[in-house]
C-alpha cells in the first residue's frame, strides 16, 4: 500500500510524514511522530484519551484520519505546558489530586483547556458535560471538575 | 507494633503533590502501549467468534507466506502444563492458564484466541489474521450460571468434578466447587423470628473498566533471555506465570513495569505476555500487543454475574436472629469465581449468631472471570443489604438504626473463623447517621438508600529499599505498581521516619531484576503491606545513622536517639554533643562503613478489615425509567490516612464504579453466545454528568496490625454501592428491584406492575 506525504503543524512546528490511508491521527502522533502523550483506550470516540485540538476544535485524534492532516494544525498535551511552567489546569490537576492512574489525564487536560478557552466560566453542570466525552474510571471525576472550576475561577481572578 | 499511634505525624496525613505527577499532566508518563524498541513488530491476535467449539484444524500457511509477516503461532507453540494444582503452584492451574492464554482442543467463549501473528505493521498483521483458517465444530453453550449449574448443560470440560460434595461425584460438571460456613443454628432461629424476607437476586456480569488496554512489548535474546516490558497490576505476577507458562527459569524473565492505566483487579492475572515472548522468540525480533477495546471486553477477565437467595429472620424489635444465603457465581470458562470472598464479606457488617453462607461456582461460556475491586463482595452485599432494607421496612424500623443495633464490632465472631478486632464499622454508620443529607427533604420520585460494606483486606509479601545519596536525599524503591498514588503514600512514610523533607524522597517502582520480590497491587494492600516494607527500610537506615554516630561520639548505640531527621545524644550520658543531620552523616558515610542502604523484605500480617457506609438520593423519572444520583455519601474507616486526598479518591472511585454496575453496566450475549456490547458505546460506564460530587468522609479508627494503623482502602467503596442505589431507587418508585443493573425499561417496568 503507498503511502502518503503529509505537511501539517504539531503544536506550532512544521511537521512531515508518511502515512497509510488507514492511520489515524492517534497513530501518526504516536507511531510516527513518537508523542505518546495521547492515549488509545478505545479507537471509537468513546473515551476522549487521544483527545487533541485540530485547527482549535476539541476532536478525538482517533477518528481523524493522517491524510486529511495536509495544511491544518493540531495541538497534543506536550504543548500544554509553556516552557518549563504548567498550565495552570495541569498544576491544579496535581494540587487537587484530580488524578489516579493517569492514564485519562492528558485527554481530560486538554478537553478542559478547550472548555475554558471557550467557557471561562463554566458552571458545574457545564463542566460535567463537557468532559462526558472523557471516561475516567478511578476518581468518579468529583477532583477532576472541581480542578476544572477552581482553575477557572483562578484564571479569571488573574485577568 | 512498634507505637507510632501517640505521634503527631509530620508528613502523614498531608496532601502534597504526588511524585509523579508532573509525568502524568504532561504526557510523559510511560504506558504499557508506549513502549518502542527499535525493530519492534506488531503482534495480533486471532480470537474465537465461537461461544464454545472444537478446534478442528488450524491452517496457518497463507498467513505465513503474507510479506512483512514474521511469526505465526497457534496453541501447538505452548508447552504443554500439568492439570491440577500442585505445591508450589499458589493456586494456580497452569493447564487452565495456558488454555486460556491460546486455546488448544476446544475454543470456550466468544473472544477466546486461538493464533497469533508478529508483523512489519499493524495493517499487514491484521491482513494475515484474515488469511489464518480455523475449521470449527460449534458446539451447544451455556451462558448463564444457574443454566450451567443444571444436569444435563452443555459441558465445557470434562476434567470438572465438583469439590464440597459428599459423595464425590462420578461424572464431571460445569460445577466446579460448593462451599458452605455456619454459625450457630440458623435453620432453629428462623423459628424465634417476628419477620422473616426472603429474596432472590440475578446480577450481570460486569468490566473492570480500566481506561488503558493490556499492552506488552516482549523481546528474546539468543541466550534464552527475556525482557517484557508491560502494564500489570505485578510485574512479579508477569514474571513468575510467564516463567512457568514457557518453562523458563524465573531469573531468565525480567519484567518492566510500564505505568498502569487503571486495572481494579483485572491486570491481577495474565492473558498476552507469553504470546508475546512467543512471537519475538520466533521472530527474532521484539514484538509489542496492544489490545483493542473489543479485545479487553471479549478477551480479558471481568467480573461474574451472579444468582443469589438471601433469607434474614429479625425481632420485632429490629434484632437480627438468622440468615442464610446461597451464592451461585459465573465463574468465567475457566475455574476462578470469587464466590468463596463473597460468602465469607456477605454479612460482614453484621453480629449474627445463627448464619449459613453456601456458595456455588459454575463454568459458562464466558470469558475467564477474574477480580474486580473487593471480588465478590458487591453483590453478595446487594443482596443482603436489598433484604435489610425490605426488613427495615416491614418493621417500620430506620435502616439506619437497624444497621447500628445489629453492626458488627471488635469481638464480632465472623462466620469465615476470626473474631474481629478493633473495626469501624460503627463509627461509620454513626457518621453517615449524622450526616446533613438525612434533613434534606425528599421530593416526588425521590428516595434516600442506605447501605454498609465490609471487605477483608490483604497483607503479604514485599520488599522496599531505601538508598541515602551523599547529600542525605533518599531513594525509595518498591516492586508494587503505582496505580493511584502509591508512591505519594510510600515517600510520605519514608519522609516521616528518616525526618526529613517529602520533596527529598524520590520513590520509584523497581523492575524484577532491580528489588525484592512485592506480591501484586491487589487487595488494598500495597499502603499496608509495601508501606510497612518501606518503614521498615526506613527505620533500617535510621538504626545504620546512630550506630554510625555512636562510633563517632564514641558512645553504645542506645545513647544515640533518632529525632527529626538529626542523630541527638538521648541523654545526659551520652556528653555535649551537637545534633546531626541525614545529611551530615550521610556526607561521611565513607568513613564511617560505606553507603547508608536501609532494606526490608516482609510477608505483612494484620491488614485489619475495611468497614464502608454510604448512602444517596436518587430520582427516578417515572416516564423514562431513568435515575439520577442527586447526592452521594460514603464513609470509610481508612484506619490512618496516609495522603487523604488519594483515599478520597478511591472511595469517590469505587463509588462510581458501584453506580455504573448498580444502573448501567451489563455484558450483553446474544442467542449465539455472543457479545454484542463490546465497546464503551454499548457498555456504558458512568460519565462525568452521570454523577454529583462524591462526599468523602475518612475515619480513623487504627488497626492494631500496622504501625502507622493504616488499612487498606481501595476496595471496600465498590461494596455498599449496589445495594444503596438499589435500595433508594426501591424506595423512590415503591417497587423493590432484585435484577441489575437497574436499567430504565426494567424500572419502567416495575412501576408500571405496581400500578
Amino acid at each position: 500500500m503507498s503511502k502518503f506525504h503529509i505537511t501539517t503543524t504539531v503544536n506550532g512546528e512544521a511537521v512531515e510524514y508518511l502515512c497509510d490511508p488507514k492511520q489515524t491521527l492517534l497513530d501518526v502522533l504516536r507511531d510516527e511522530l513518537n508523542l505518546t502523550g495521547s492515549k488509545e483506550g478505545c479507537s471509537s470516540g468513546d473515551c476522549g484519551a487521544c483527545s487533541v485540538t485540530l485547527d482549535g476544535r476539541l476532536v478525538c485524534s482517533c477518528l481523524v484520519l493522517g491524510v486529511e492532516m495536509q495544511g491544518r494544525s493540531v495541538e497534543t498535551i506536550e504543548n500544554m505546558a509553556q516552557g518549563e511552567k504548567l498550565h495552570p489546569l495541569q498544576q491544579k490537576f496535581l494540587e487537587a489530586a484530580a488524578l489516579q492512574c493517569g492514564f485519562c489525564t492528558p485527554g481530560f487536560l486538554v478537553a478542559a483547556k478547550a472548555l475554558l478557552e471557550k467557557n471561562p466560566n463554566p458552571t458545574e453542570s457545564e463542566a460535567r458535560y463537557w468532559l462526558a466525552g472523557n471516561l475516567c474510571r478511578c476518581t468518579g471525576y468529583d477532583k477532576i471538575i472541581r480542578a476544572v472550576l477552581e482553575t477557572a475561577a483562578d484564571m479569571r481572578g488573574s485577568k | 507494633m512498634a507505637g507510632y499511634e501517640d505521634k503527631s505525624f509530620k508528613w502523614i496525613g498531608t496532601r502534597p503533590v504526588r511524585p509523579d505527577g508532573v509525568d502524568k499532566v504532561t504526557g510523559r508518563a510511560n504506558y504499557g502501549a508506549d513502549m518502542k524498541l527499535p525493530g519492534q513488530l506488531t503482534g495480533r491476535i486471532l480470537r474465537s467468534p465461537h461461544a464454545h467449539a472444537k478446534i478442528l484444524s488450524i491452517d496457518t500457511s497463507k498467513a505465513e507466506k503474507l510479506p512483512g509477516v514474521k511469526a505465526v503461532i497457534t496453541g501447538k507453540d505452548f508447552p504443554e502444563m500439568h492439570n491440577g494444582v500442585l505445591p508450589g503452584d499458589e493456586g494456580v492451574n497452569f493447564h487452565y492458564l495456558s488454555c486460556n492464554i491460546m486455546a488448544r482442543n476446544k475454543v470456550l467463549y466468544d473472544g477466546h484466541a486461538v493464533a497469533a501473528v508478529a508483523a512489519a505493521s499493524a495493517a499487514i498483521a491484521e491482513e494475515a489474521l484474515a488469511l489464518i483458517e480455523v475449521k470449527y465444530e460449534v458446539l451447544p453453550h451455556v451462558i448463564d450460571v444457574d443454566l450451567a449449574l443444571k444436569p444435563g448443560a452443555p459441558l465445557l470440560h470434562d476434567d470438572i468434578f465438583t469439590t464440597g460434595v459428599t459423595p464425590k461425584p462420578e461424572k464431571p460438571s460445569n460445577t466446579v466447587q460448593r462451599i458452605q460456613m455456619q454459625l450457630g443454628d440458623p435453620d432453629a432461629a428462623f423459628k424465634d423470628a417476628d419477620v422473616v424476607v426472603e429474596r432472590s437476586f440475578k446480577t450481570k456480569a460486569v468490566h473492570q473498566g480500566y481506561i488503558e488496554p493490556h499492552a506488552v512489548v516482549a523481546e528474546w535474546s539468543e541466550d534464552g533471555q527475556c525482557r517484557i516490558w508491560c502494564s500489570s497490576q505485578g510485574h512479579f505476577m508477569v514474571r513468575t506465570l510467564t516463567a512457568r507458562l514457557l518453562q523458563m527459569e524465573v531469573a531468565q524473565v525480567r519484567v518492566i513495569p510500564a505505568e498502569i492505566g487503571g486495572g481494579f483487579g483485572g491486570k491481577t492475572i495474565i492473558f498476552i505476555e507469553p504470546t508475546a515472548v512467543l512471537l519475538a522468540r520466533k521472530a527474532k525480533r521484539p514484538v509489542r500487543i496492544v489490545m483493542s477495546r473489543d479485545e479487553v471486553f471479549r478477551g480479558t477477565g471481568p467480573a461474574p454475574g451472579t444468582s443469589i437467595d438471601v433469607k434474614i429472620g429479625a425481632k420485632k424489635d429490629g434484632m437480627l436472629v438468622a440468615a442464610t444465603g446461597e451464592f451461585r457465581y459465573q465463574a468465567g470458562a475457566f475455574p476462578g469465581s470469587p464466590v468463596g470472598a463473597a460468602c465469607m464479606a456477605a454479612f460482614g457488617p453484621y453480629a449474627l449468631s445463627h448464619v449459613r453462607v453456601v456458595g456455588y461456582e459454575a463454568v459458562t461460556n464466558r470469558p475467564l472471570c477474574y477480580s474486580y475491586r473487593a471480588p465478590g463482595a458487591p453483590l453478595s452485599s446487594f443482596a443482603v443489604e436489598s433484604v435489610m432494607d425490605e426488613i427495615a421496612q416491614k418493621l417500620n424500623l430506620d435502616p439506619m438504626d437497624l444497621r447500628i443495633k445489629n453492626g458488627s464490632k471488635e469481638g464480632t465472631q465472623m462466620v469465615y473463623g476470626p473474631k474481629l478486632k478493633a473495626v469501624g464499622n460503627l463509627e461509620c454508620l454513626k457518621a453517615i447517621q449524622n450526616h446533613p443529607i438525612n434533613k434534606i427533604p425528599l421530593g416526588p420520585n425521590q428516595g434516600r438508600g442506605l447501605a454498609a460494606g465490609f471487605w477483608f483486606n490483604l497483607g503479604g509479601q514485599s520488599s522496599a529499599v531505601v538508598n541515602i545519596a551523599e547529600d542525605g536525599t533518599a531513594n525509595i524503591m518498591t516492586g508494587s505498581p503505582d496505580i493511584g498514588g502509591s508512591r505519594a503514600s510510600m515517600a510520605l512514610m519514608a519522609a516521616e521516619v528518616l525526618g526529613i523533607d517529602y520533596s527529598k524522597v524520590r520513590p520509584i517502582v523497581g523492575d524484577t531484576s532491580a528489588v525484592g520480590f512485592c506480591e501484586i497491587t491487589h487487595g488494598s494492600r500495597v499502603t499496608f503491606a509495601t508501606g510497612m516494607a518501606i518503614i521498615q527500610a526506613a527505620e533500617d537506615v535510621v538504626l545504620q545513622c546512630r550506630q554510625r554516630v555512636a562510633k563517632m561520639w564514641e558512645v553504645d548505640v542506645e545513647a544515640v536517639k533518632w529525632e527529626d531527621g538529626h542523630a541527638r545524644p538521648a541523654g545526659a550520658n551520652a556528653g555535649d554533643q551537637k545534633p546531626l543531620s541525614l545529611a551530615q552523616i550521610a556526607a561521611k558515610a565513607a568513613r564511617t562503613g560505606g553507603p547508608l542502604v536501609g532494606s526490608a523484605a516482609i510477608n505483612a500480617g494484620g491488614p485489619g478489615p475495611a468497614f464502608g457506609v454510604h448512602i444517596c438520593d436518587v430520582e427516578v423519572d417515572p416516564e423514562t425509567g431513568h435515575v439520577t444520583v442527586l447526592r452521594y455519601v460514603a464513609a470509610q474507616d481508612a484506619g490512618k490516612a496516609i495522603h487523604p486526598s488519594y483515599v478520597e479518591g478511591q472511595i469517590q472511585g469505587g463509588v462510581a464504579q458501584g453506580v455504573g454496575w448498580a444502573l448501567n453496566e451489563e455484558y450483553i450475549y446474544g442467542e449465539d453466545g455472543r457479545l454484542q456490547n463490546s465497546g464503551f458505546l454499548d457498555y456504558r460506564i458512568p460519565v462525568a454528568s452521570d454523577l454529583p460530587m462524591i462526599d468523602a468522609i475518612i475515619l480513623e479508627v487504627p488497626n492494631p496490625g500496622h504501625p502507622f494503623g493504616v488499612r487498606g482502602v481501595g476496595e471496600v467503596p465498590i461494596v455498599p454501592p449496589l445495594g444503596a442505589i438499589a435500595n433508594a431507587v426501591a424506595r423512590a418508585t415503591g417497587a423493590r428491584m432484585t435484577d441489575l443493573p437497574l436499567t430504565p425499561p426494567k424500572i419502567r417496568a416495575a412501576i408500571d406492575a405496581k400500578k
